[in-house]
């Protein structure tokens, strides 16, 4: 095995996937001959023809919309959103039609369309190439969505995304770690099982849960804290629908302390929904109050970014915080 | 029913030129072209009724787009997908989905295909290519495309067919489906059944474009008008589209039709469909047509299409009965089909559903 980024990771899984089964389609704005704006389908143009790996126009709308009718015909379509600011014109396609096929059929119509998209901020790109809007997704009944952190982790989930799953699937790239994200990856059909969270540091005092690019953010803060004798404990969910309740809860009963750090804005968003979850279910252990961690309820900046994505420094200081409250 | 109607438009052919455009089997086909547009109507007088007593929830009736539906349905192959709009039931139907089936959906039962998860009129019939709809106008026609292109790269010989109304047409996905079919060439028919309404909104008002045919040019693809009263015009423009899909890539066909009844059952169009609009609807019926032209050619007589309204009216009534005594969904299907599989929190939301509202799951 040889040390890969996260890019690469997701094209060897697109090029493992088109090799396996010929029903497999890519599609997306510049992703044939341009082979994608960060070159996720970098090579697959030449490999699998222009059928096969398709420019499409610049409609997003379109494209789910294209590639929820191949899905409906049997095909494995893979849909790149090039940003996720971009994929609302695509919205009433996933939540009204994809997320609701299969149920308003009557089970007649399973829609299995795997949309990937990079999410999330840290590249300098303002508020319309840096939004994290995972909870929109993840509150739509009939939808799962998937947010790898690390190489292995991005090629093995979008392996099961499009050969295991037949629901549709909002597969979420952080792509601030596209390339600073580096590891080893298991060659040929790898894949990791939706619903099983990663556990990536074991520790007594408190427990962080998160997901994406804030994972090396929280285990920088995590081993910050170490040092002043704070010994956390770091979750990454890799998916958000199916949650992995079970981990995160089994956790927070042995730390009786609760971290939640993602970088989208935090009112409404998907860290509500785990403070409720161990509220509902760990209240008991809880030893001091839940932190959530998280962008704040303003659109993403540009010039001031490095003040709205929560730091390392940011995340130690609510892990110390929270592991010494009494 | 006389075919006598003041003002009736009458449909432009007589015996001789039917063969040519019909085939040998002339007769037989507009008998069968007439049992179903009959179907359409008796249908939708029956349920408008059993709508208005509160016995079905919702109805969208087709009244007035009869030819348009059994012309494409006629047209089509059996390979071919339907991804229709509001008023395409009669489609499915003549394509083959059951009517009793039917029935069941419109009561939403636990027999209607869609386990009563749809208002009724919102069918969804795999097994004749008859695609589950939203009731989001026009979000169909870019999956249509999407279909067309799997049937193109598996070398399958099917096209697929988006049907959607004047409203649709100024929709995104409208723009995205024509835009994608004529990028890739794609064997897609689009079916814009034009009945000069979107609710209380006059086309004029939709758009600037007088025949809605004439969009297609600006995508690089044709587009025709027809008049969709007339069955067989539409059964002819259709299947000679069709033909040429494969190797000609799209076509829009736009068939004129007129909304005879309001848009649902919940609508009111004395608000706002002008004076003398229906009276010029009548004289396009395209049933009361259809008859002068079956009167005409000595095809049907008054007396055979009276036993046939009154069979499908008598085979309706039982299946009503039937479908009226089945129950409901059984509860356990709310909690089915969201995923293919179930998991937490569904699992648990079932679970807390038997707890609180009574022992219904094993």
């Amino acid at each position: 095995m040889t040390q890969v980024t996260l890019i690469q990771a997701i094209n060897q899984g697109l090029r493992q996937a088109m090799k396996t089964d010929p029903d497999v389609v890519l599609m997306g704005e510049d992703i044939g001959v341009n082979g994608g704006v960060f070159r996720a389908t970098d090579g697959l143009y030449k490999e699998f023809g222009e059928a096969r790996v398709i420019d499409t126009p610049l409609s997003e709308n379109g494209i789910v919309g294209m590639a929820i009718g191949m899905a409906l015909y049997g095909l494995k379509p893979v849909a790149e959103i090039q940003f996720m600011d971009f994929i609302y014109p695509a919205f009433d396609q996933i939540v009204n039609e994809a997320a609701k096929f299969r149920y308003r059929s009557g089970g007649q119509f399973p829609c299995h369309v795997v949309i990937r998209t990079p999410f999330g901020g840290g590249i300098r790109g303002g508020l319309y190439h840096s939004q994290s809007t995972e909870q929109l997704f993840a509150s739509t009944p009939g939808l799962k969505v998937v947010i790898p952190s690390t190489p292995a982790d991005a090629k093995g989930l979008l392996l099961t995304a499009i050969h295991d799953e037949e629901d549709p699937v909002i597969f979420l790239e952080p792509k601030r770690i596209y390339r600073t994200a580096t590891g080893e990856v298991p060659e040929g059909d790898h894949r990791i099982p939706f619903g099983k969270a990663r556990v990536v540091k074991e520790g007594s005092d408190v427990t962080v849960v998160s997901y994406g690019a804030m994972v090396p953010q929280s285990l920088q803060a995590v081993n910050a804290v170490e040092k002043m004798g704070v010994h956390a404990e770091l979750i990454d969910l890799r998916t958000l629908v199916p949650l992995d309740y079970e981990t995160v809860l089994r956790s927070v009963e042995k730390t009786g302390r609760a971290v939640i750090v993602h970088e989208a804005s935090k009112f409404a968003g998907f860290g509500a929904e785990l403070s409720a979850i161990i509220s509902e279910r760990a209240l008991y252990h809880l030893k001091a109050p839940i932190l959530r961690i998280a962008g704040y309820d303003t659109p993403f900046p540009y010039a001031l970014e490095n003040l709205y994505l929560p730091s390392v420094d940011r995340i130690a200081r609510g892990i110390e915080r929270t592991a010494t409250a009494t | 029913m006389s075919a006598a109607v003041a003002g009736l438009v009458p449909l432009p052919y007589g015996r001789e030129d039917l063969p040519g455009l019909l085939g040998p089997n002339w007769e037989e086909w507009l008998r069968t072209a007439y049992r179903w547009m009959l179907l359409g109507r008796v249908l939708d007088t029956r349920m408008l009724g059993m709508q208005r007593q509160g016995r079905v929830g919702f109805y969208g009736p087709a009244t007035g787009h009869e030819a348009a539906n059994v012309g494409l349905a006629l047209s089509l192959r059996k390979e071919d997908w339907v991804f229709p709009g509001l008023r395409e039931q009669l489609v499915a139907l003549a394509r083959g989905h059951p009517l009793g089936q039917y029935v069941h959906h419109l009561f939403t039962n636990g027999v209607d295909p869609c386990k009563g998860r749809q208002m009724p009129c919102h069918p969804t019939a795999r097994e004749v290519h008859y695609v589950s709809m939203s009731s989001t106008v026009g979000s169909q026609i870019i999956h249509a495309v999407g279909c067309a292109y799997a049937m193109r790269l598996r070398k399958d010989p099917g096209a697929a067919v988006a049907c959607f109304g004047d409203g649709a047409t100024s929709t995104n996905e409208f723009h995205a489906g024509m835009n994608f079919a004529g990028v890739y060439q794609l064997p897609v028919l689009f079916f814009c059944a034009n009945n000069q309404w979107a609710i209380s909104l006059p086309v004029s008002k939709q758009t600037r474009v007088p025949v809605l045919a004439d969009k297609a040019g600006e995508y690089g693809f044709n587009g025709v008008r027809i008049d969709g009263t007339d069955v067989i015009a539409v059964f002819h423009t259709v299947r000679a589209a069709r033909e040429r899909l494969a190797e000609q890539g799209p076509t829009l066909v736009e068939p004129l039709v007129y909304r005879m009844t309001p848009h649902t059952s919940s609508d009111d169009p004395t608000r706002y469909v002008p004076k003398g609009w229906m009276e010029e609807a009548a004289a396009h019926d395209p049933l009361t047509r259809l008859e002068e032209l079956l009167d005409r050619t000595g095809v049907l007589a008054v007396t055979a299409r009276e036993t046939l309204r009154q069979e499908l009216e008598t085979e309706l009534r039982k299946l009503i009965a039937e479908a009226e005594v089945t129950p409901p969904p059984g509860p356990d299907t709310l909690f089915v089909d969201t995923f293919r599989d179930t998991f937490w929190p569904l699992t648990e939301d079932r679970d807390s559903f038997d707890r609180e509202q009574g022992g219904h799951f094993p």
